[in-house]
């Protein structure tokens, strides 16, 4: 299985990259199996791949590859400007391979319980990434992340606790009672007062990780001072197993209550977010946090997706939450290199991109563009679904959404304009940088955009289906 | 029998939330640390306990985890952090004490309200204690936010931890195996982190007051 592939100790950025291909193609494997063969368990109905699940463990363990790939040449700069020792470049190293673990972990796991301990553990390997340059702002911005996210996480444990409470009563404490699967087929019957709850600390728990609104101090923070790969998994990757521990949870909910509770939270809090986060990217100077806040943006646009539910708003939620961590990574890619061009993320000093290096600069370029939810990328695909729906089901929500991303059209695209287009006298480095991964990501972004295939189509009808709604 | 193990968890539980408060008035990192191990401690019998009242002997080996890691590790942890690091005194609360015991009053009320319909439902031996458990962690929660110092926050984060483990036990009887075991690890890795933090902390700053730590702010 793919568990069996993740090593821990590796200090050659080279076994980094292997890693994670090796993941890859595991994950490839198991995606055709459950795609021909339905879901499956393994070690004694711990572990459960499911549609829902597989999509999110591909993705997962596709931008793990490209991101070790680009985190190569971006090691050997951070390593030539004695920003990385070799003891530092080993904790990367190992913790990078622990962090997709863990996440596939959290992913895979059929048990509750478990999915708490790896978003834990997840939450753990980040902070050690984030601290990582050892600088007065890591430490703090590292700081920030663990307290915030260990009280928001303990949360989670406590509606799991209550989850688990609920469960027992219906299947026994024999039957597994924290397994999802088994919770699933009992739903109805779980005792609704108990599951409000419980899901009330649930959606704090996750939500802080998702980095919804109130809770989103530390993911700015996180994002902008830790190395740029490590931003790229944060905002690609993280966020997405939170969301998904958060439908995970959503699902049973709603098959308890009876009711649209689940929804209606998530949907105020996913609003929420977009709005208050859309204004915040508007006053920035920081490259990597106006990026971080536009994560915090498009969380909330899939919170509020799911948060409608039904066929089609589930369906515009997970193709939004693949074409986000494709194009926010291959972003955090582009930003990657051109911080290290300029030597300083601040965004007024840099300038004229596409001079210097002009792949890096149309890179960041058409990332932006793309992630503003321009026509021909995925994005625009799946933010027109989220708004057409919004429009039918819930248009009270329409023009916040519409101000929203309008207000981060102009912020984000004011900034990155000048540094693409500006005038600069920058020498280029001396490392070509790894920009295989920038385009791949733009690329398949872009291919979403136009045309889904037909199997990965069906399999996000099937995914929406899962959910409900 | 049941009767008298009921009582006495009920007395446990008492004796926690009593801790609990004691460990928001206190200023002395030392004696948080006292009262912290002192916890840890009433979470072993509570548990050795509820274990022997219900016959569940896989709570037994999470009394025996609870006990190696919280009474005995983590506070010689917490003892080597603060020798290393020579802070005895904590004597700044954001609030002061007898107004941060008002507001732990109303939560503990507030608390006990929110779980008066479910510990109804609960089957274990230790039912009226749900809300007793919510409120050590809301209370420490409470103490994460009003002291300044680092080694105080991160006693209030392991006390919280506390609640959410008494929580379990009462509500339920206990996690499965697995999901104790991986708390645990978390708990234990989490905390040597840091401790590591807490040096480098203290380094780069020159203090171990989080109250430095406000650069990165919204401009």
């Amino acid at each position: 299985m793919v568990l069996a592939l993740t090593g821990q100790r590796d200090s050659a950025r080279e076994v980094n990259v292997a890693f994670s291909l090796g993941t890859f193609v595991a994950t490839c494997v198991l995606t055709v199996e459950v795609i021909s063969g339905g879901p499956l368990f393994a070690w004694s109905r711990e572990f459960y791949i499911d549609p829902l699940n597989v999509f999110l463990v591909t993705l997962t363990a596709f931008v793990g590859l490209t991101t070790a790939v680009f985190s190569r040449p971006y090691m050997r700069v951070e390593h030539d400007h004695g920003k990385m020792t070799p003891n530092r470049m080993r904790l990367y190293h190992s913790m990078y391979q622990l962090f997709s673990f863990t996440m596939l972990i959290a992913l895979t796991t059929n048990n509750l319980g478990i999915l708490w301990v790896a978003m834990e553990a997840a939450t753990l390997t980040t902070v050690l990434l984030v601290s990582v340059y050892r600088t007065p702002a890591s430490l703090e911005a590292a700081w920030k992340y663990f307290i915030l996210c260990g009280v928001g996480i303990a949360q989670a444990l406590f509606g799991t606790v209550l989850l688990y409470m609920a469960a027992e009563k219906v299947i026994g404490i024999e039957g597994g009672a924290l397994l999802w699967t088994n919770l699933d087929a009992v739903k109805a019957r779980l005792d609704p007062s108990i599951i409000t709850l419980a899901f009330a600390f649930l959606f704090i728990g996750y939500g802080t990780k998702v980095g919804l609104v109130p809770m989103h101090n530390w993911l700015p923070d996180a994002h902008a001072e830790g190395p740029t790969p490590v931003s790229a998994v944060l905002s690609g990757l993280l966020l997405n197993v939170a969301v998904y521990a958060l439908l995970r949870c959503k699902v049973l909910t709603d098959g308890a209550l009876q009711s649209h509770l689940a929804g209606q939270l998530m949907m105020a809090f996913g609003l929420l977010s977009v709005v208050v986060a859309a204004f915040f990217l508007s006053r920035q100077k920081d490259v990597k946090r106006m990026f971080a806040y536009s994560s915090i943006e498009h969380m909330g646009l899939i919170t509020f997706a799911f948060g409608m539910g039904g066929p089609i708003a589930n369906y515009a939620g997970l193709l939004h939450m693949t074409v986000h961590s494709l194009i926010k990574s291959g972003i955090f890619f582009a930003v990657g290199h051109a911080t290290q061009k300029a030597g300083t993320q601040n965004m007024a000093d840099i300038r004229g991109l596409i001079k210097v290096s002009p792949t890096v600069g149309w890179g960041l370029m058409l990332g932006s563009l793309a992630i503003l939810g321009m026509p021909p990328f995925g994005v625009f695909a799946s933010e027109f679904l989220i708004l057409t729906t919004a429009m039918r089901e819930q248009p009270w929500a329409t023009p916040f959404l519409l101000l929203a991303l309008g207000v981060a059209f102009a912020s984000v695209f004011s900034r990155v304009q000048p540094m693409v287009f500006g005038d600069t006298s920058v020498k280029p480095l001396r490392h070509p940088p790894a920009l295989v991964p920038v385009f791949a990501h733009l690329g398949l972004g872009l291919m979403l955009g136009l045309y889904i295939p037909p199997y990965l189509d069906a399999w996000y009808r099937q995914a929406a289906q899962m959910i409900g709604g | 029998m049941t009767e008298l193990v009921g009582q006495l968890i009920n007395l446990l539980a008492a004796i926690l939330l009593m801790l609990s408060f004691a460990m928001i008035s206190q200023r002395r990192i030392l004696s948080l640390i006292h009262l912290f191990t002192a916890q840890g401690m009433t979470l072993v019998a509570a548990t050795v306990l509820v274990g022997y009242a219900t016959h569940q002997p896989h709570l037994y080996v999470s009394a025996g985890i609870t006990l190696a890691l919280k009474v005995i590790l983590i506070p010689l942890l917490l003892y080597r952090v603060i020798n290393r690091l020579d802070v005895r005194w904590d004597v700044e609360t954001l609030i002061n004490i007898p107004m941060t015991m008002v507001i732990g009053i109303a939560l503990v009320i507030f608390a006990f309200n929110l779980a008066l319909p479910i510990s109804k439902l609960s089957v274990s031996v230790a039912r009226g204690t749900l809300g007793i458990a919510l409120a050590c962690v809301l209370l420490s929660f409470m103490m994460m936010i009003t002291r300044s110092k680092a080694v105080p926050q991160v006693i209030g984060f392991l006390s919280m931890e506390n609640g959410l483990f008494f929580a379990a036990t009462s509500a339920t009887y206990g996690m499965p195996m697995v999901v104790e075991l991986g708390i645990a690890l978390d708990v234990l890795v989490g905390i040597l982190i840091l401790g590591v933090f807490m040096f480098h902390i203290r380094e780069e700053f020159d203090s171990l007051d989080i109250s430095h730590l406000e650069k990165l702010k919204e401009d």
